[in-house]
């Protein structure tokens, strides 16, 4: 029960997947812009995830060592398939909105890692609760960059629709650079010197 | 001829897979930090990303669109890449060692790089033909080429400036990569 609370902490903040290990960043950046898009891609992204570690923890005993990493990314790639096409049928702007990201989860170094460095040694409880930590944790890291793009490249929040929140200046003149790749490299740039300031992490 | 060139440098400048896509960022940042790194990984990238567009357009024209299973994509073109890096891995272990030795690690981990995958799906959603489809790889293998070679000039600068601590290591370089896209914005209206 100690082990179940410490790996589902674990991801959320001190091996945080996006700011503190680097990992599936290409996905965290290139969506980034809208809080919808930061909820569906974690939504996905958590999905595979959980559904990779519960299979590899169950099987890990079976698969030999040599042929591991093959079968972790056959494993993953068809749990992708299965979000790609729910995404198609169920949410068709969400699923146009992300884009080639949902089928490119398959290489989201994340995932992987997580199955290579704990489902294939652990039980299958301990990789579920992993699995979970680590998808809070890339979730409000996604979540925390969104908010920010959109805040400040739109003036304005909304989720599913929903007007949040508007800045009356700043909804007339966006600022719309942070809606461009660059706004991504900028906003992720200044977070992690905010993390490494605030002691949070401390990686080179 | 002309349609060929301009998928070339759309590749490389305007739509550069990792400024403007997003796609290849872990090596971009892993391996940036050292020039003769940075040159080994382009390397391998540039010569799996061709091999690899070459074998998955026709597997996917001629097997897939057949028997009407596109849907199988994914599985089929991460199991086509493992297999070709593996094959191209073996291959230059016995041919040139030098070379084996100087690629390293990168090779193997150019399976996980998103910017291999991404390509080949780029080349099949936009209707590339064959002959195109080559040179999108080729301009796109040059376009990180190109970036990851400035980026690690820029970060071996670095290394010797006096930054805030806060901001050493993979902050700024996130922060100088928002200028690298700044500069390369500068391309979009070079090709229409």
């Amino acid at each position: 029960m100690r082990y179940l609370k410490k790996d589902f902490i674990a991801g959320i903040i001190r091996a945080n997947p996006i700011f503190i290990l680097l990992l599936g960043l290409c996905p965290a950046l290139a969506v980034s812009t809208s809080l919808d898009n930061a909820i569906g891609m974690t939504a996905a992204a958590t999905f595979v995830l959980l559904g990779a570690n519960i299979i590899i923890a169950v099987i890990r005993r079976y698969i030999p060592k040599q042929v591991r990493i093959p079968v972790f990314i056959v494993i993953i790639a068809t749990l992708v398939t299965i979000v790609d096409l729910l995404l198609q049928g169920f949410a068709p702007a969400l699923s146009k909105a992300l884009g080639i990201f949902i089928p490119l989860i398959v290489v989201n170094c994340m995932i992987l890692e997580r199955a290579e460095a704990f489902a294939s040694k652990q039980s299958v409880g301990r990789s579920i609760m992993n699995a979970l930590g680590t998808g809070i944790g890339f979730g409000w890291a996604l979540t925390l960059i969104s908010l920010i793009r959109q805040l400040f490249g739109t003036g304005s929040l909304s989720l599913f629709g929903r007007q949040l929140l508007t800045i009356p200046g700043l909804a007339r003149e966006p600022a719309i650079i942070f809606l461009f790749p660059m706004g991504a490299f900028f906003v992720v740039g200044l977070l992690l010197a905010l993390f490494k300031w605030l002691g949070v992490s401390n990686n080179a | 001829m002309r349609e060929l060139v301009a998928i070339f440098f759309g590749m490389a400048l305007v739509n550069n897979l990792v400024l403007v896509r997003f796609l290849g960022l872990c090596p971009f940042f892993g391996v940036s930090a050292k020039l003769t790194n940075a040159l080994s990984m382009s390397a391998a990238v540039l010569l799996v990303m061709l091999v690899s567009s070459t074998v998955t357009w026709p597997i996917y024209h001629l097997l897939l669109v057949p028997h009407q299973i596109q849907f199988m994509e994914t599985v089929i073109f991460i199991l086509v890449i493992a297999v070709l890096v593996q094959i191209i891995e073996i291959t230059i272990r016995r041919t040139n060692l030098a070379l084996y030795k100087a690629l390293g690690i990168y090779l193997p981990l150019i399976t996980t790089n998103c910017a291999v995958l991404g390509l080949a799906f780029i080349n099949i959603h936009q209707e590339h033909t064959f002959l195109e489809s080559i040179f999108a790889s080729l301009g796109a293998g040059i376009g990180f080429t190109l970036v990851l070679i400035i980026m690690s000039g820029m970060r071996e600068r670095l290394e010797i400036a006096d930054l805030p601590h806060a901001f050493e290591g993979t902050p700024i370089a996130f922060i100088i990569a928002m200028f690298l896209g700044l500069a390369f914005l500068a391309f979009a209206g070079m090709i229409g």
